[in-house]
């Protein structure tokens, strides 16, 4: 039997590893329990990406002396997360990856009764941008060529996106409108699910982050066709802006952390530290570089106060698109 | 030719000491935080992740695959012994292994789970190996009404089983149908069935709660109103002979569920959204299908343990697949361990192959290695969960009541889960009393919201007409197959109730 007793040394030596306490940073208030970090999308998509890459950088750097556990709870276009999120018994353990839906999803369930103010500003890692993506085998090479494409469709063009009064949906809303274009429009979980259903030509187009779509891109898969974004993306340099095209258009997808409503302050003043120590860490500047997410920094005031203007932009939006 | 050299380099580097020490310790741990009710290899892998920074990062995926194995063997301990799934992959495994392990054949039941384990991930190392690239197109093919379509295939299998009362199988089949559609709806976004105004009911009902309470709280219950007080004495032995003569016998009786699982559980593990979970449920069901005593099934037979265990190791290979190559994740865990990829500065996706052949096959290698490791450690320790069993059943009902509510407050930290558990544990016993089947509730919890998102999307692609699903290359003869299960046994019973 001496394998047996072997195998628990090895068990208890590893054990010892794993449960060792770790060096902690100075600070007044510090985590008691593994820190629930809640995605408010599916895995894959880009809030999952940057989550996990948020997790990856913290446990390299032993930034936190309890473990972020990173959860997806994306349904109902993110409603499940703010729910959650908003009936934690523990706020100050608890912290929220966000994207657009965390205004739009109030706006379009008010019977959820979520009020984003009530929630704490931790972070703004970044604004995320969108680009039109097809499959190289549909041989469309420029915007005039794909909008041709699609009015020869009669509406039987597909498109998928996560959801109607998501990021991508309010994009391709604005696209319809604007080149008087109709597209089937399919609903998946999310952006990661969209990508790959492009790769594998289920769909015909996709609007996606740079991140989500990048592997099949770098794999001669995807081909962008514009950029929703202010000026041209580092990365894509030949793929023109709508802006440039003359349309006044531009749209980003938020990345940013937000405490659960209720926080203590001390709590949301470690967090908000812990996530400045992030941003400013080699790992996520090259990721904001790589990705093509352009940087934002903000206060707790700002977030805030962005949070309100946001909320009455995608209040039009979604009015325009006949929520 | 050139694959097997990769494949002997990427070997080497698994056999490197650190390498080699790596996989030990995470099969080690993976095995025991499997075996834990509620913790599953997602937990695992989390909360190890910080650990493989220490290392470089071809010895750090190796740890978190090891863990991920190890937690596949390790899952079927408490299922068999227990009663009580030790995680969501192992749920299958509870149908045969507790029924065996009640009749005093833990052992065989536990034997079986390890070698339908080891042969499973196998089977799936060598397809990995060989087909890598091609499967991954073969993944990319199945768009949302092929998905469907297999998830009818899976329905099927459960209702077309002879031998069931089939009303009860729909009635359970409806009734987890109607449990997974509970929450937000994913294609308009609009919260459903949210009984009594309750917030917990909008974020679903998670399976392993399901599991837990059925498996868990219900088996335990069942287990006191069959023994009337009485004390159960299971005294079973262990002796390196007698494994050997379980080991044979396992191979005797369960080679037929051993290699339907592995073989389909490495396709579903292979199709993203899927994972090992709905693998080891769908290949229980078609081993039971294919069966020609399919009246065992659910009585203790080893093929019920071999299939979901040879399918979940081989859907956990497969799952990596989607994970390498189209940089999506097949399972929760592989989500995990994108996330680790990321941050070692390896991008995952279609130029992994080409642009990091070192990390690729190192960790190919390291499966092989790791699925060695785990069934030589898992067959050492089986005598320590035997010798778990020889506590009476007075003892165990308590531990079994304690793991089950610890084991499903992990899982979420939710207390509204906790009470779930104990209303489906009650629920559960009551329907049992009715003879109704309750595995085809669970595969309903599973495989529903897979189904129904895949039905509309796919309703949707065109425009209502529902002949996409016979049109289609893939989807169709899949459809064709699932619809003949559905009414094979409707026009059986038709044809009982004439001669009646």
């Amino acid at each position: 039997m001496s394998f047996t007793k072997r195998g628990v040394l090895k068990a208890a030596c590893a054990a010892l590893v794993v449960f060792a306490p770790l060096p902690a940073v100075a600070q007044d208030w510090e985590p008691r329990r593994p820190i629930d970090f809640t995605i408010m999308a599916g895995p894959g998509g880009g809030a999952d990406q940057i989550a996990r890459f948020i997790q990856s950088v913290a446990e390299r750097y032993d930034m936190t002396n309890r473990p972020l556990v990173p959860t997806n709870r994306g349904g109902g276009s993110g409603a499940e997360s703010l729910i959650h999120v908003s009936s934690v018994s523990d706020p100050d353990h608890t912290i929220l990856v966000t994207l657009n839906s965390f205004f739009t999803t109030p706006l379009r369930q008010e019977n959820l009764g979520i009020d984003i103010q009530t929630f704490t500003p931790v972070a703004m890692m970044g604004v995320d941008p969108f680009v039109l993506w097809v499959h190289v085998d549909s041989g469309i090479t420029s915007l005039d060529q794909w909008i041709e494409t699609v009015q020869g469709m009669n509406g039987d063009y597909v498109m998928g996106g996560t959801g109607t009064g998501q990021e991508d949906s309010i994009v391709i809303a604005y696209m319809s409108d604007a080149f008087d274009i109709e597209v089937n429009y399919i609903p998946y979980d999310g952006g990661g699910a969209v990508a790959r259903d492009l790769a594998g030509q289920q769909i015909m187009a996709t609007v996606n982050n740079p991140a989500e779509a990048k592997g099949f891109y770098e794999a001669g898969q995807f081909v962008p066709l514009v950029a929703f974004s202010d000026e041209r993306l580092p990365a894509y340099p030949d793929v023109p802006t709508m802006r440039e095209l003359g349309h006044d258009f531009s749209y980003y997808n938020q990345r940013a952390v937000v405490g659960a409503p209720g926080m203590s302050d001390e709590a949301a003043a470690y967090y908000q530290a812990l996530f400045t120590q992030i941003y400013d860490s080699e790992e996520w500047q090259a990721y904001l570089e790589s990705e093509s997410l352009s940087p934002l920094w903000m206060d707790a005031d700002q977030q805030r106060a962005y949070w309100a203007t946001q909320v009455e932009t995608h209040r039009a939006l979604l009015a325009a698109l006949g929520e | 030719m050139e694959i097997l050299s990769l494949l002997g380099d990427g070997m080497l580097l698994a056999l490197q000491p650190l390498n080699l020490m790596l996989i030990i310790v995470g099969v080690t741990i993976g095995l025991f935080i499997g075996a834990m009710p509620g913790l599953g290899s997602v937990n695992g892998v989390a909360i190890l992740l910080p650990i493989t920074f220490l290392v470089p990062p071809s010895g750090a995926i190796i740890f978190l695959a090891a863990i991920y194995y190890g937690a596949m063997y390790g899952g079927a301990i408490s299922s068999i012994t227990l009663g009580i799934p030790g995680a969501s992959t192992a749920v299958a495994t509870t149908f045969d292994g507790r029924p065996l392990a009640r009749q005093g054949r833990a052992s065989l039941a536990l034997v079986t789970a390890a070698v339908a384990s080891f042969i499973g991930g196998t089977v799936a190392n060598v397809f990995f190996t060989a087909f890598a690239p091609l499967l991954a197109s073969v993944a990319l093919s199945f768009g949302p009404p092929e998905i469907f379509a297999l998830m009818l295939l899976a329905f099927a299998t459960f209702v077309g089983l002879g031998g069931d009362d089939i009303p009860k199988t729909v009635f359970s089949i409806c009734f987890g149908l109607v449990l997974g559609a509970i929450g937000f709806d994913q294609i308009s976004g609009a919260p459903r069935l949210v009984l009594f105004d309750i917030n917990g009911f909008l974020q679903g009902i998670g399976f392993l709660v399901l599991a837990i309470g059925v498996y868990g709280i219900g088996e335990m219950l069942w287990t006191i109103e069959q023994s009337r007080g009485e004390v159960e004495s299971e005294t079973p032995r262990m002796t390196v002979k007698g494994m050997a003569a379980d080991a044979s016998e396992s191979m005797r009786r369960g080679w037929k569920g051993t290699a339907i699982g592995s073989v389909l559980g490495f396709f579903v593990g292979i199709l993203p959204a899927a994972g090992a979970t709905p693998a080891s449920l769908m290949s229980y069901g078609v081993a039971k299908m294919l069966s020609r005593n399919p009246k065992d099934y659910g009585r203790g037979t080893p093929d019920g343990v071999a299939a979901p265990e040879a399918a979940n190791n081989s859907a956990s290979t497969g799952s990596m697949l989607p994970m390498l190559t189209l940089g999506i994740p097949g399972s929760p865990t592989t989500a995990i361990l994108l996330g680790g990829m990321v941050i070692w500065g390896l991008v995952p996706g279609p130029m992994l192959f080409v642009n990091e052949t070192e990390f690729v096959w190192g960790l190919i290698g390291s499966f092989y290695i790791s699925n060695v490791a785990a069934v030589l450690i898992n067959l050492a320790f089986i005598p320590v969960f035997i010798w778990m069993l020889r506590m009476p059943f007075t003892i165990l009902a308590p531990m079994i009541f304690v793991l089950s509510i610890a084991g499903g407050y992990a899982a979420t930290r939710d207390m509204f889960d906790i009470w779930l558990i104990v209303i489906f544990g009650l629920g559960a016993f009551v329907l049992r009393r009715f003879d109704y089947p309750l595995a085809p509730a669970v595969l309903a919890i599973v495989l529903g919201p897979i189904a129904e998102p895949t039905l509309r999307q796919s309703l949707l692609l065109s425009s209502g007409d529902p002949s996409i699903f016979f049109t289609r290359p893939v989807a169709g003869p899949i459809t064709v197959v699932a619809l003949i299960l559905i009414f094979l046994p409707a026009l059986k019973l038709l044809r009982r109730g004439k001669r009646a």
